[in-house]
């Protein structure tokens, strides 16, 4: 097995009294994305900046890439990219300037970088606008120059610290698919974010991370399994049938199954075949069915039931 | 050592590239010393005595001292800039040399103070300045003039990465730099303010320059002042340059 392409172990981090990180441990292998899940304030910009040898741990071990980020530090920062909560370009050059600038401080000549760069440009959409000064280009045209600088030297590990907040519903999906294309061509990814819908469709796995500790991980799904599996409900063509509706679904719950406005709503265990099997038990059972779904618990209700408190925290201060 | 001097440069080019495009600092270079110095000239001009010199004599080496140890501004407020808009960060995370951009930024000032030494010094030909000094006296001056701005830039530098916003370094550096320029024998001969002040004036590092500017320039009696400026020059460097590479090696962005 290849060792994991980033890893923390018992990573503390204070800020004077503050414990930002107290005592973290993450892993994620190569060529997969690990989404860190938090409210403001949770730690995430604490990790991200201590994965990228921009802060140094109080205590514990980070390896990024095979190295270790404070002993080998030089190394790691040629093997990574990152791109921050603002992006970071300078609004007085032009697209292409930017990443040209960028590719010559990884320590390329030039013409490479300049190559690169416009290659870069023409794969995020910003062909068009690679002469003019990036202050005249929108937000999501910032933020996927942004995340094209990151991208410069090809970096095997890519850290995406809240990559696509205060973007427009186009352009975060916009930023999503580009995200989705790394990760084919097999790049790690660690990325940031308090919107569960964004965790949910890019992350492999998902570290929930609140007041500087990781208090639940795993799969998008294996989250969800946690707070409770499936709801199965199935609505009737006609009120009256209840009582036989009732009886028929009840073989498919541990629990009886109970009616909410019209509607049969029973906790399943399993996923497949749950509605075919529901369907037939009811149409042997002579009921007829307006409608009927399975609906997973959202990451919201996970996040609620795992911290006991909502995800956005606005009035927290902001992120450490 | 390489990857120092093309970084340096990497980051001194992104500097000056946008000085065309932004042309409003351009005219803080240009516009405002050359205003300063028709104020002064002419308005103050005429109630300073400068026995010996003709004022605008005795002013230009003063006014453009002034000048130079103000140009690290631009350093402060870039570097201010660049640490809230996480471009530091990004910095941080590349394979550079670690004072690339702090380099980069300070030798960028080298050259728009040149630019500053120049109009300055046509606007007053113009006006009547004269110099009486050997050309290597003159390229004396200007080394020096030099050397003083690029010493401040690093001072500008540490403040540009100590202070919350753009416009805190402004204030802070007017704050610092403009008592030190004025109670100095860049505007008026010292022994005209009072006594206290006149004992500051003396060991500052202002009127020292001021006075070695003077002796390049206009055949002022040199006394210790050239090499005293230029010690100045690096000692100023000597302590700020390290301070702010140690302080961008832990800046925290915004």
């Amino acid at each position: 097995m290849s060792p994991p392409a980033i890893s923390m172990a018992g990573v503390v981090k204070s800020f004077g009294d503050v414990r930002a990180l107290d005592g973290v441990d993450l892993e994620t292998p190569p060529g997969s994305v690990l989404g860190l899940l938090g409210p403001n304030g949770a730690g995430k910009t604490t990790a991200v900046r201590l994965l990228t040898t921009l802060l140094v741990p109080d205590a514990g071990t980070i390896r990024v890439a095979g190295l270790d980020v404070v002993r080998e530090a030089a190394d790691v920062r040629r093997r990574i990219g990152l791109a921050g909560q603002y992006a970071a370009i300078d609004d007085n050059l032009t697209g292409l300037e930017n990443l040209t600038m960028v590719g010559r401080l990884y320590g390329e000549a030039r013409r490479t970088a300049r190559r690169r760069g416009l290659e870069l440009l023409e794969r995020f959409g910003l062909d068009d606008a690679s002469r003019r000064p990036a202050r005249t280009y929108s937000g999501g045209m910032r933020r996927r120059l942004d995340l094209a600088a990151a991208l410069v030297a090809r970096p095997p590990v890519l850290f995406l610290d809240e990559p696509t907040t205060g973007l427009d519903p186009r352009s975060r999906l916009d930023l999503w698919q580009m995200i989705e294309g790394l990760v084919v061509d097999g790049t790690t990814v660690l990325l940031t974010t308090q919107y569960m819908d964004e965790a949910d469709r890019l992350a492999d796995s998902i570290a929930v991370i609140d007041r500087g500790r990781v208090i639940a991980d795993g799969t998008p799904d294996a989250l969800k399994d946690r707070v409770g599996g499936e709801r199965l409900e199935v609505r009737l063509a006609d009120g009256a049938a209840a009582p036989r509706a009732l009886e028929a679904l009840a073989p498919l719950s541990d629990e009886p199954p109970t009616l909410e406005d019209g509607a049969v709503k029973l906790s399943v265990r399993g996923r497949s075949g749950t509605i075919v099997d529901a369907v037939r038990r009811l149409d042997e059972a002579g009921v007829g069915v307006d409608d009927v779904g399975l609906r997973r618990p959202t990451l919201d209700e996970v996040f609620l039931s795992l911290t006991g408190h909502a995800t956005r925290r606005d009035d927290q201060e902001r992120d450490r | 050592m390489r990857r120092l001097v093309s970084d340096t440069l990497v980051v001194a080019e992104r500097n000056l590239v946008r000085l065309p495009r932004a042309p409003d600092l351009l005219l803080a270079f240009t516009v405002q010393p050359v205003m300063f110095l028709l104020l002064f000239v002419y308005v103050f001009g005429g109630a300073i005595s400068t026995p010996g010199y003709d004022y605008v004599d005795f002013l230009i080496p003063g006014i453009i001292v002034q000048n130079i140890a103000f140009g690290g501004f631009v350093t402060a407020l870039g570097l201010n800039e660049d640490l809230h808009k996480g471009l530091i960060d990004r910095f941080r995370s590349l394979p550079m040399a670690r004072p690339a951009v702090l380099a980069g930024r300070t030798l960028s000032d080298v050259v728009t103070n040149s630019l500053s030494i120049v109009v300055l010094l046509v606007t007053g030909l113009i006006i009547g300045f004269s110099f009486d000094a050997s050309p290597p006296e003159i390229l004396g001056g200007v080394v020096l003039l030099l050397l003083f701005g690029y010493a401040f830039s690093w001072v500008f530098a540490l403040l540009g990465l100590l202070v919350s916003s753009p416009e805190a370094a402004s204030s802070l550096g007017f704050i610092a730099v403009f008592p030190l320029t004025f109670v100095s024998s860049a505007f008026v001969p010292i022994d005209s303010m009072p006594a206290a002040l006149q004992a500051f004036a003396q060991v500052n590092p202002f009127t020292v320059t001021v006075d070695a500017m003077r002796a390049l320039w206009v055949g002022a009696p040199a006394g210790d002042n050239v090499w005293g400026a230029f010690a100045w020059a690096l000692a100023i460097l000597a302590v700020f340059a390290p301070l702010a590479v140690a302080r961008y090696r832990r800046a925290a962005g915004g």
